[in-house]
């Protein structure tokens, strides 16, 4: 029975995988928003620790704002100010693919240049802001 | 499975029921939108916050965060956006570990995680505004 099954299925032509298939922007951006995804998943400690240090005192606070100010800190808070962007402009898109848009070879394209373009656009702007305005990390 | 023996008298519909679909139809799916729709406006507003704190001390971080629309903002976000990131986490959990004891653990994990992070950061937000 076990035999016949696996002669029988050795013959069956084998489902193409991933690296069949020519590496395309969307499909890129596809594991890219599930990437940022998993990263805001972790980052959401930090928006923790900063609610919970200013709610825990001056003492608390100034350690969280000693450590967004090191070199370290500012990399990770500009790759999650990356990441919620792109994954919020990701997000996006992918309502207006749920709703049955935008799948045309030239739209989905668009779409998806515009989420990259978008998000690292956006993400330096407001970091721009941050600084040039309200005076940076402290 | 194509073994048809019959060692109960039970059918095979009456031995698949209630043990395939969690009878949440397309709940999940519906609630990682509802989530993300919602999450739109809130993670703009909380963004605009977090600037508006950028350069500030203490005891006005406390103050700013501890006002009422400012609190009720940020604690939508929390709410909205961990749920999200729960079910996210899930999708991923169930596509990638193939393990069943594994998947059992990671799943609970998720869900010990997201619970404590979000009601921490529920915790801290009240503690803000009702200044304990």
């Amino acid at each position: 029975m076990v035999e016949a099954r696996t002669s029988r299925s050795s013959n069956r032509p084998l489902s193409p995988h991933l690296q069949i298939y020519r590496p395309m922007l969307t499909m890129m951006m596809s594991i890219v928003h599930r990437i940022t995804g998993a990263a805001l998943y972790v980052g959401m400690l930090l928006l923790v620790w900063w609610l919970t240090a200013a709610a825990a005192g001056p003492n608390a606070y100034a350690s969280v704002q000693w450590f967004m100010e090191t070199l370290l800190g500012r990399l990770i808070l500009f790759g999650y100010t990356w990441a919620l962007i792109h994954h919020m402009l990701g997000g996006i898109k992918h309502l207006i693919w749920d709703m049955g848009y935008g799948f045309g070879p030239a739209e989905r394209e668009w779409l998806t240049v515009a989420n990259l373009v978008g998000s690292v656009g956006l993400t330096i702007v407001l970091w721009l802001v941050g600084y040039l305005i309200m005076g940076g990390i402290r | 499975m194509t073994d048809h023996t019959p060692r109960s008298l039970r059918t095979p519909l009456g031995r698949v029921r209630h043990l395939g679909s969690a009878g949440r139809g397309t709940g999940h799916f519906w609630h990682q939108r509802l989530t993300s729709v919602a999450n739109v406006p809130l993670t703009i507003a909380v963004v605009v916050i977090i600037m508006a704190l950028l350069g500030r001390n203490h005891a006005a971080v406390v103050q700013i965060l501890g006002s009422t629309f400012v609190a009720i903002t940020m604690l939508l976000f929390v709410v909205s956006s961990i749920y999200h990131m729960w079910l996210g986490m899930q999708v991923i959990i169930e596509d990638y570990v193939q393990d069943e004891l594994w998947k059992f653990v990671t799943l609970m994990s998720n869900t010990f995680f997201s619970f404590a992070v979000g009601l921490a950061a529920a915790f801290a937000i009240l503690k803000l505004s009702f200044g304990l």
